[in-house]
């Protein structure tokens, strides 16, 4: 069930969009209905949102399952933070087309390592590279800042800087908010029509069966490394989003842990829908919050919801709701 | 001319010689078996010519042009297509999604990444088309994981057939089914095949099928071309019935 929903020759734009309509007016009413701190948590799930969807491209629906996706994420942070340091730049437009550039040249050559190998292998690879980024980050820090990481300073967004009137928190809940869920909506429907497109059919059949792929004309590596670029790219431009929120970067976010909590997301929604992700990301970004606060144990906590996530309900949030609606019915 | 021309093809996987210096021709519209015990060789000498696996000395003509050294993609586009001996589909993509795959290849247009699969019509109809031929038309909006073995084995060689190849290598097309569904599997793609010009190579072990489906039969044993010839003098040919089942012809 949840496969032909990834199939298909895809549902009509149209009635993908009247079905998503309620959910984009709730996000758009809710930093006025919401406190501040609650939608500042939608905002980073938002963001966190857009770099899971990257990643599900290549764990959903090309099946290549990458532990290094901090890298890209943090390619995106830091790419912001340097513009900041040396180019002294401030809007968010060319932060978002910096970080584009740099995660493009970033997956773009990581991928010429790791699309020639699948599971195990490429999941190492990209956990190894990762962590070169890491150590780099870490150890060059007349560069990045090493430990204390880089400060990037709340941006302008269209030219529009924060009024000296406003709060910095009120620009983040209603301005930031506004701006990053208005990217979020143009990535969602980006990675919409790419999944559903005639290379989104390719990477569905590459994962599901190489070698016949590769014997109806698909150039495994070349689609391979395709789709690892798009996915990076997403994952950093959420990196660029993420910082100015943040405030801060810091080597943290290049660090594995970072590529296994974007993981946990995709588990946790389900990776084998396209809102899985989307609904992983934002609910992991509570989950964790609230977990942090509940508990100096946070991390067991998130480990016992994982462990029982994947033996109960293996399908995540997304494919179990989704078989419950379809047991309901089928009961009506 | 032959469409396809082997010269002392090779392969070898340490010391067992599973292709050994095979001279092997296809002429143009003729549906060919080829048939031999296990570990005869069948398989590789198609895993070679389609390039599964690569040569280790020998030439591959293919439409008097040297395809020793082209690439899986580049054999495809000279018109060389395969269905798999284990069957080999896109279990979780539907049984049209499945066909239409192999009519974007061939088009050119599986690299589209930024316009919907859904607004190339023709590519849908077409693909329609090709599983009403095959007899799945019912299967369209199925998982191709979902539906039964024959009907699997049926699909195998449309996604094939949809590539529009000028040579469709077939790797036991009724291994696994029943025999009551042979026939009609056989029937299907033979009239299939026959009606659209293509030459067919056809490996299998059911000698009724080889017998009744093929024009030409070649015989291979340890990774040689043991006997080669139409269907009444390879079952007069001793040294193939006695190879194949081990006594001689009555």
């Amino acid at each position: 069930m949840t496969a032909a929903v990834l199939s298909g020759e895809g549902r009509s734009p149209v009635k993908v969009v009247a079905s998503a309509a309620p959910v984009v007016v709730l996000l758009w009413v809710l930093p006025y209905v919401l406190a501040p701190y609650k939608t500042l948590l939608l905002t980073y799930g938002l963001v966190m949102a857009i770099a899971a969807l990257g990643f599900n491209l290549l764990l959903g629906y090309t099946g290549l399952l990458s532990f290094g996706h901090s890298a890209f994420f943090g390619v995106g942070a830091y790419a912001v933070a340097f513009m900041v340091k040396y180019l002294d730049l401030t809007s968010m437009e060319l932060f978002i087309v910096g970080a584009t550039v740099a995660s493009a040249f970033v997956t773009a050559l990581f991928g010429l390592v790791c699309v020639r190998y699948t599971r195990i292998f490429f999941s190492i690879l990209t956990l190894a590279l990762s962590q070169v980024l890491w150590s780099l980050a870490f150890k060059f820090f007349w560069v990045t800042g090493g430990t204390d990481g880089l400060r990037v300073p709340t941006p302008r967004l269209l030219g529009r800087a924060v009024a000296a009137s406003e709060d910095k928190t009120t620009f983040l809940v209603h301005a930031y908010y506004s701006y990053v869920l208005v990217v979020f909506l143009a990535c969602v429907a980006l990675m919409w029509v790419i999944v559903n497109s005639p290379f989104g059919k390719a990477l569905q059949a590459i994962r599901d069966n190489e070698t016949r792929a590769e014997f109806v004309g698909v150039q495994i590596w070349r689609y391979r490394w395709i789709a690892f670029m798009v996915s990076g790219v997403f994952t950093g431009l959420a990196g660029a989003l993420w910082v100015p929120l943040n405030g801060l970067t810091t080597p943290d976010i290049l660090y594995w842990p970072f590529s296994g909590e974007i993981v946990f997301m995709a588990v946790l929604g389900g990776f084998r829908t396209f809102s899985g992700p989307i609904v992983g990301a934002i609910v992991f970004n509570y989950l964790k919050t609230y977990a942090v606060g509940f508990t100096v144990y946070w991390q067991l906590l998130l480990g016992v919801i994982l462990v029982t996530l994947v033996l109960a309900l293996p399908t995540g949030i997304t494919g179990t709701a989704g078989q419950l609606l379809a047991r309901l019915r089928r009961a009506a | 001319m032959s469409l396809l021309l082997t010269t002392k093809l090779t392969k070898h996987f340490g010391e067992n010689r599973a292709v050994d210096g095979v001279d092997f021709a296809v002429r143009e519209g003729q549906v060919l078996a080829l048939i031999g015990s296990n570990g005869a060789g069948k398989t590789s000498l198609v895993n070679l010519i389609s390039g599964l696996l690569r040569a280790d000395s020998g030439q591959i003509q293919f439409r008097g042009v040297d395809v020793t050294a082209e690439s899986v993609h580049g054999r495809i586009r000279a018109g060389i297509a395969r269905s798999f001996q284990l069957v080999n589909l896109f279990d979780q993509l539907t049984c049209l999604d499945n066909v239409a795959l192999s009519i974007f290849a061939r088009e050119g247009k599986a690299r589209k990444l930024f316009s919907l699969a859904r607004r190339y019509r023709g590519i849908w109809e077409e693909a329609a088309e090709v599983l009403h031929r095959f007899g799945l038309d019912g299967k369209a909006r199925m998982l191709a994981g979902g539906i039964a073995q024959g009907e699997r084995k049926l699909l195998d060689v449309a996604v094939a057939y949809a590539l529009h190849p000028r040579l469709l290598f077939l790797d036991e097309p009724t291994s696994g089914v029943s025999t009551r569904e042979k026939a009609p599997i056989m029937d299907t793609i033979s009239s299939i095949v026959r009606s659209q010009g293509i030459t067919a190579v056809i490996i299998e072990h059911d000698m009724d099928i080889v017998f009744n489906y093929s024009d030409r039969i070649v015989c291979m044993h340890q990774g040689t071309i043991l006997a080669e010839g139409t269907p009444d003098e390879i079952r007069r040919n001793e040294s193939v019935t006695t190879t194949l089942i081990g006594t001689p012809a009555s």
